[in-house]
Parts: structure tokens; C-alpha cells; sequence
């Protein structure tokens, strides 16, 4: 199986404040990964990297064997942790900006979901909750076949049913050749869907571990171990 | 028949007992078609691999058949499936008695309660 997205010692620091420390690893195609830790423990700042959004003090990244730009980016479909978009656009009007930007973005895939979430295509994200805002936000990213789909934070705000919708969509959206990068500490909700773990506290990797080893080693869930690993 | 996972034992585990409990209770009776992988794992909320592991290991364990083009099947062997069921009683029935044997009960007692039991239910 093939490397999606590898760092090799990579290192990230604002100032003498340092976000990642020497972070390794491989992820391979056709994974969910959970990519779990506390706040501030260096998540959005990885995957930030991995988008050209910002650029390693030290060591490299590379997706599909690629450096971060504009190439990798026709690849990665990417969810940041906060929305980019203009709030004076309607559902529809994003969707076409949408179809502008990526090939491989289908919009009928796009208006199926905003149907079976009660989404109204003509609505202003102005007017949106927040909740449904970020619904909006995950089903534009969803509806790219992208080879890594990188999901900051995914469903933070949304209700539980819609979570679960959610959870669903990433299963059946995503084809076997694609990876699925979520980074979350609400991992009690997604852990069912995960292959593989990665535990990141102080800029560092302390564990990546597959998600049954952990629970056949360990006898307890991932949540659990987090919450121990963690433990303030 | 809705599906159920404890988060604190592997999903992989947990998803071929079910699945081996719905070939026993004929909700896939012998020699019929499983759905997709795909489908399965998104009915069971689960990752398709996790899926995917949990089917090749009850294909190893001869309950299930997969066919080059047309996907996967319960076996046709009624024996097998009967073979696999008494294991999954005999296991069942020794965790049983170890508890009761934990909890002071000889082995005379934990009979008759059984059989007084299974009187008044009329099992």
C-alpha cells in the first residue's frame, strides 16, 4: 500500500514557542486515521502544513510524494477549523465557486446531502447557525473525490444526530484508495470509524497505534486512553 | 437486527460474533448473499476495513464463501454452521459454569436450578 502523507522530521516553531517537535510518520491510502489530542498539542498546526498554509522550520512533508502546493492540493480536500467562505453567498452560489475551483468536486453529490440535512440550497451562510454552517462547510468538502480529505475539527458544533449523518457520509463518500484525516478530541463519537490512532501532545507524536490493538491490548476504548494519556 | 459495539473490545471482534449470530439465527440463512462490504459497514456505522477484516476472517473460518464475481455467501455445509454454533454454545455454557463455580455453587445445584428454571419458562 502506497504513502499518502509522510513527515520526516518535521519541525514547526513561532518564535522560540515550538508547535512540532521532529513529528515522523507514514499514513497510508485507504485509512481513517483519528489524529487525537489535547488543545493547543500541535493538530491544526500539522495539518496546516500539509496544506501549504504554512511551512516546516525544519524537516519535510510530502503528500503522494509531493511537496505542499499546488499540486497536492488538486488531491487534498481540506476542512480548516475555521470557514474561509463569504458569508454573503448562498449555498448554491459556493457549490458553483466550488465546481470553478475542482475538478473533481461533484455537485450533485453536494445537493443530496444538503436534501437529507434540510439544507435549503438558496439560503445565505449569513443566516445559517453555526452548526449548520459547518454541515455546509463538511458537505463541500466531503463532495470532492480527493485523496486525502484533511477535517479539522469536523463535528465540534453539530448535533449528535447530525453527527452521526456525518460520520456516515465520511464512510460511504470516501473510496478505498482515499484517506481520511480527522482531528478531534471528541473521540467517544468517532471512534468506531477509525482505523488508526495518532495521539500528539506538546508538538509530539507519543503514540500511533491501530485502533483494535489498543482496545484488544489494553482492554479499554480509545476515549479511555485518552483520557489517561491525558490526564490534567 | 441493529448492531451494538462496547467501544472497550476490538470493533473487528465484536463485528464477526454479530455477524456469526445473524448466520445462526437464520437472518442469513445457508447459501444466501451478504450485501456489499460497503453496505454492511455503513448499516453497522463500522470502517470498511474493520468490515472487510472481520468477513475475510469468518471466510478463513469456512462460514463464509466468496465467489470471484458475484461477492460473498453464507456457506451451504448446514454442518459447518451447526459445528460453529455448538463452539459458540460450549463457550457460552463454560463461562456460565465457571461463574456459578465462582460464586459457590456445586455442580448438583447449578442442575437443579436449571431444570426448575427451565419448568417455570417452559424452555
Amino acid at each position: 500500500m502506497s504513502t499518502i502523507l509522510e513527515c520526516k522530521g518535521v519541525t514547526k516553531a513561532f518564535g522560540d514557542k515550538e508547535a512540532l517537535s521532529d513529528v515522523n510518520m507514514n499514513i497510508d491510502q485507504g485509512r481513517i486515521i483519528g489524529l487525537l489530542g489535547p488543545n493547543g498539542s500541535g493538530k491544526t498546526t500539522l495539518i496546516k502544513l500539509a496544506n501549504d498554509l504554512l511551512t516546516p522550520t525544519s524537516g519535510e512533508i510530502r503528500i503522494a510524494g509531493m511537496k505542499p502546493g499546488i499540486e497536492t492540493k488538486k488531491l487534498v480536500s481540506y476542512l480548516p477549523e475555521k470557514t474561509y467562505l463569504n458569508d454573503w453567498m448562498r449555498v448554491h452560489q459556493i457549490i458553483e465557486l466550488f465546481m470553478d475551483f475542482y475538478k473533481d468536486f461533484k455537485p450533485e453529490k453536494a445537493y443530496d446531502m444538503l436534501k437529507r440535512l434540510n439544507i435549503n440550497p438558496n439560503d445565505r451562510l449569513k443566516f445559517m447557525s453555526k452548526g449548520t454552517k459547518e454541515k455546509v462547510q463538511l458537505i463541500l468538502v466531503m463532495s470532492r473525490e480527493a485523496k486525502l480529505y484533511l477535517l479539522d475539527e469536523p463535528i465540534g458544533g453539530v448535533d449528535p444526530a447530525a453527527r452521526d449523518y456525518i460520520l456516515e457520509t465520511i464512510i460511504t463518500n470516501y473510496k478505498e484508495d482515499a484517506t481520511v484525516v480527522i482531528s478531534t478530541h471528541l473521540i467517544s463519537d468517532i471512534e468506531k470509524i477509525l482505523d488508526h490512532v495518532v495521539f500528539i501532545n506538546n508538538g509530539r507524536v507519543v503514540l500511533s497505534s491501530s485502533a483494535d490493538e489498543i482496545r484488544n491490548e489494553k482492554g479499554k476504548s480509545v476515549d479511555a486512553l485518552f483520557r489517561e494519556v491525558f490526564k490534567c | 437486527m441493529p448492531w451494538d459495539f462496547k467501544s472497550d473490545r476490538p470493533i473487528y471482534t465484536q463485528l464477526i460474533e454479530q455477524i456469526e449470530l445473524m448466520i445462526f439465527s437464520d437472518t442469513y440463512p445457508p447459501g444466501s448473499r451478504l450485501p456489499p462490504v460497503r453496505d454492511m459497514a455503513q448499516e453497522a456505522a463500522v470502517n470498511p476495513n474493520t468490515m472487510q477484516r472481520a468477513l475475510s476472517k469468518l471466510e478463513e473460518d469456512g462460514l463464509i464463501v466468496t465467489h470471484r464475481t458475484s461477492g460473498r455467501s453464507v456457506t451451504e455445509d448446514e454442518n459447518m454452521i451447526k459445528k460453529a454454533k455448538n463452539k459458540l454454545a460450549i463457550d457460552q455454557i463454560t463461562e456460565f459454569l465457571e461463574k456459578m463455580r465462582k460464586l459457590g455453587f456445586d455442580r448438583e445445584e447449578v442442575l437443579s436450578i436449571i431444570t426448575s428454571m427451565s419448568e417455570e419458562m417452559k424452555i
